[in-house]
């Protein structure tokens, strides 16, 4: 990416930032608290996920199979099945229906499928009328605007904003001021035109096969009017939505709202077998009966592969397909909140989900642009009902970016510098943040002359220039003399234990920028009563994951395994001080190693506050500790928050008597290399400002933060030092 | 246990200020009385030792009629106790439309048809597929929109909805 890129990135995104940011922050994470509370008090939940993993994995695996028993089922209500290989050929159908029911007017209810295929604009080019009668998408239609959710398609705009619009655009004799006036225009004018329409027009959320039912899950009743009203009915979905039958509806209809909007079931959850056997409408002589009961009624389900049954072939986006589209991916991710989709989207799909989907559907160059956006934090792997490995999907489609890449004219400097496992192309910046190990190893070597090169202002001039990372970051400053050579200079562990001995991981950070929490970590092990190893292990990874740099993270995953497996065939445990790194062993390796290398490091691995957790609980002595430092402010790690693992270090402090507030946020915005990035930097300083802004007042606390990102984030913002918890820890005069 | 499960319909529709209130058949076009507001639009109950006939509710009102109705009675097939939801089957009477046009929706449940969970309503809808009724819907609470910029209540369907149960005899 060269620097003009950067900075054009940069300045839209300061752009959403100012404009739009507020409001979707408001709803986002209004929907994100609402989720969690339905999902608590939701005791099932877990088992129904389970449950719903398990249908769409067969469903989708069933796929050909099933489509073939719903074109029965729906020609045997009286409908016709029409499987469109593309947006074109799905338009032309729908246009010809259209044509056939003499229709004019078209009213529709929120389908993203139909904004996939671009259906309005197929339809006005032929002088049809098309009204979206959802009051979200409503008005998106008078501002000419691009959904910004999945669910909440216009939740960018506020209601001074839409106020305006519509003021402008309908020039109503009062001026529209509150949303309930908003409301009740809206309602009432598309109430003129659901009443006047020829077809209605509705995506569909499930699909039964063997009854040939459409499920409609909906708030406003828009969706219900649309399907009823006029006497044709074409239903718009992706193939990919077919459940075998109603007996598997069950937890979908637990999972959908829950997981949306926090609701325990929306308002309206439709099974329409079409055509219904409700009445047709006439609305045009009042006079006359209603309900025409010999009305004829037409149905046409309309099922759009665009591109989903070649998803379904490739084993890694395959998972896309479960989605149900709940959108609690977006709001569960903290660049999400701040930025929105249209930042965070691609032509038609918005948050993470959306780079399988704009991969799968129109291609992978419209996940290039908001693909980086995804910083791996992993909040949205136990928001999403069915379980779909986000982080992931976003992780190959950049791999598969990277390898498409443009040749870089530096590359030549780059490839003798940093032998990774990449294609030449790769872009210069990821090579760098990938290869943060390397450096991390010479610059140890040569420091400190290294750190005074690296913080010359020339160097920065140029990494600015060349790699795009922001001169407003600090770097960081390596450290002389390691974790592991300092471990082995003091000759060793001090502590000889017969029952329980720890390989004290030497993360790349920990081992050669933060060594004074390693050094304390030590202190915390040995104060218990472990006996500590710290060999000299190579970084997990994460860096050149984080980067789509699949291939070199598994080179590393297979080094770090081969180098620990004999110590834990030795019965020893292995404790990470980075969470991030420890989410390599538990989570992302399953992807990198075979099962069997992978169960015995994740099953052997402990986050170092879980491991002290765990020695404490079985009778190592609490008062070996200090809790000296009594008031604390502590932010958690995201990936350590996904893993389950924020509670052990709480426990912890609790068990010692320390005093302590702890954030809520799903993400400190520095994830690793993303806060670096010029591209990025604004928009990681403005989520970083939420948990800045959380721990504003707690002055007099001391800030711990687990992980090195959260760190250098807290220190950036609160300008304050920021420690470990096994800092606090570590018992005084070590 | 059915008693509880009564209870639970009524306190989950308590939290969707759902108002609802149980009536023997004889009580019932008194409490439909207090109920409704004139003009009202309603279909046939199908629920035995009650009847529209004798009140003011048109039956196969004409679409000016339906437009202009205040109120629309229809039967609930099933409540729902953990939601509050009702489920409202399609009919060629026109539940779905007399359910959705009128700014109120009363609907008519019989105490023995409230089930406790979705999953239950599922079972028993599963039956009714089969017989050929694949059409329903669970409609919870008032119909409701964040859309523009606040939540507002009574969008294209009621803002308004009352359940009467019908005790069984
Ligand atoms: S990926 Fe999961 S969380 Fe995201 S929209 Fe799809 S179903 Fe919801």
């Amino acid at each position: 990416m060269s620097s003009d890129t950067r900075r054009r990135k940069a300045a839209k995104i300061r752009h959403l930032l100012e404009t739009e940011g507020e409001s979707v922050h408001e709803n986002t994470t209004h929907f994100n608290e609402e989720r969690y509370d339905a999902v608590e008090e939701f005791d099932d939940y877990e088992a129904v996920r389970a449950e719903a993993r398990a249908i769409k994995e067969d469903a989708i695996e069933r796929l050909p199979e099933l489509v073939e028993t719903l074109r029965d089922s729906v020609e045997e209500n009286g409908g016709t099945l029409y499987i469109a290989d593309d947006a074109a050929d799905a338009n032309a159908y729908i246009g010809d229906v259209v044509d056939e029911a003499g229709g004019d007017t078209v009213v529709k209810s929120k389908s993203m499928t139909t904004e996939e295929i671009e259906v309005n604009e197929a339809l006005e080019a032929n002088d049809v009328d098309v009204w979206e009668t959802d009051l979200g998408e409503f008005v998106l239609q008078v501002a000419d605007e691009a959904p910004s959710h999945l669910v909440g398609p216009s939740l960018h705009r506020t209601t001074d904003d839409v106020a305006d619009l519509f003021n402008r655009y309908f020039d109503p004799d009062e001026p529209f001021e509150t949303a309930e006036q908003l409301t009740e225009f809206a309602r009432d004018y598309l109430g003129d035109r659901i009443r006047a329409a020829d077809v209605g027009m509705t995506g569909a959320n499930f699909v039964l096969a063997d009854s040939g039912t459409i499920t409609l899950v909906t708030n406003e009743g828009n969706a219900r009017k649309c399907a009823v009203t006029p006497d044709t009915h074409i239903a718009v979905t992706g193939v990919e939505k077919i459940l075998p039958s109603l007996s598997d509806l069950g937890p979908f209809i637990e999972l959908i709202a829950r997981s949306a909007t926090g609701q325990d079931i929306s308002q309206y959850v439709s099974l329409f077998s079409p055509p219904t056997n409700s009445p047709t409408l006439d609305f045009e002589d009042p006079e006359a009966p209603a309900f025409e009961t010999d009305g004829d009624r037409s149905f046409h389900l309309v099922l759009i592969d665009n591109g989903r049954l070649a998803m379904r072939e490739d084993e890694q986006l395959r998972e896309t397909l479960y989605c149900i589209r709940c959108g609690a991916c977006a709001n569960s991710c903290a660049n999400f909140q701040h930025v929105g989709g249209h930042a965070f989207g691609g032509e038609t799909y918005t948050g993470g989900i959306a780079t399988g989907w704009e991969t799968g559907v129109n291609g992978i160059e419209s996940a290039d642009e908001f693909n980086d956006l995804c910083t791996g934090c992993s909040r949205c792997v136990t928001a999403c009902p069915v379980k779909i490995d986000i982080p992931w999907i976003n992780t190959v489609v950049r791999d598969r970016l990277n390898h498409d890449h443009d040749s870089s004219e530096f590359d030549f400097l780059v490839e003798g510098l940093t032998p990774d496992e990449e294609p030449a192309r790769l872009d210069l910046q990821k090579r760098a943040f990938g290869n943060f190990e390397t450096m991390a190893k010479v610059g140890s070597k040569t420091a400190p002359v290294s750190n005074w090169i690296l913080d010359s202002s020339p160097i920065r001039d140029g990494m600015d220039r060349l790699m795009g990372i922001d001169q407003r970051r600090e770097l960081p400053s390596f450290r002389r003399e390691s974790l592991v050579d300092w471990f082995a200079a003091r000759g060793g562990n001090k502590v000889r234990s017969t029952d329980r001995t720890a390989v004290l991981y030497p993360d790349v950070y920990t081992n050669y920028v933060l060594v004074e929490r390693g050094k304390a970590a030590v202190n915390v092990l040995e104060s218990l009563g472990v006996e500590v190893i710290i060999p000299d292990v190579p970084g997990s990874g994460r860096a050149p994951l984080s980067q789509g740099m699949i291939d070199t993270a598994e080179s590393k995953a297979k080094q770090v395994t081969d180098r620990l497996r004999r110590y834990i065939d030795a019965g020893a445990d292995i404790v990470v001080i980075e969470p991030s790194d420890l989410a390599m062993f538990r989570r992302d390796y399953e992807k990198l190693l075979p099962a069997r290398a992978f169960d015995m490091l994740s099953e052997n691995s402990y986050e170092v506050l879980e491991y002290v957790f765990g020695l404490l609980e079985n009778g190592a002595e609490a008062d070996a500790l200090s809790n000296a430092d009594s008031r604390l402010a502590y932010h958690s790690h995201c990936q350590q928050r996904t893993l389950g693992l924020d509670a052990y270090t709480e426990a912890v402090f609790e068990r010692l008597g320390y005093d302590v507030i702890t954030s809520d946020v799903e993400c400190c915005g520095m994830a690793g290399s993303f806060g670096y990035k010029s591209e990025y930097y604004e928009l990681s300083m403005d989520v970083g400002s939420t948990l800045g802004d959380q721990f504003s007042d707690a002055t007099d606390r001391t800030i711990v933060a687990s992980g090195t990102s959260c760190s250098e984030q807290l220190t950036d913002l609160l300008s304050s030092d920021v420690k470990h918890p096994v800092e606090i820890l570590a018992p005084d005069g070590r | 246990m059915a008693t509880n499960v009564v209870a639970a319909f009524e306190s989950s529709l308590g939290t969707l200020d759902v108002p609802c209130m149980s009536t023997t058949p004889d009580g019932f076009i008194e409490a439909l009385t207090e109920y409704i507001e004139l003009p009202a639009v309603g279909v046939p109950l199908g629920i035995e030792g009650i009847s529209l006939e004798e009140t003011d509710a048109t039956l196969s009102p004409s679409s000016q009629q339906l437009v202009d109705a205040k109120t629309g009675i229809t039967p609930a097939a099933l409540g729902v106790a953990a939601h509050g939801s009702l489920l409202l089957q399609s009919s060629p009477t026109g539940t779905e439309p007399v359910s959705l046009y009128p700014p109120r929706h009363v609907a008519v449940v019989r105490e023995g048809d409230i089930v406790p969970d979705v999953r239950d309503a599922l079972e028993w809808l599963d039956g009714e597929f089969t017989d050929g009724r694949r059409s329903a819907v669970f409609a919870t609470g008032v119909s409701a929109t964040g859309d523009m910029g606040a939540l507002v209540e009574g969008v294209h369907g009621p803002a308004d909805v009352r359940v009467i149960i019908v005790e069984d005899r």
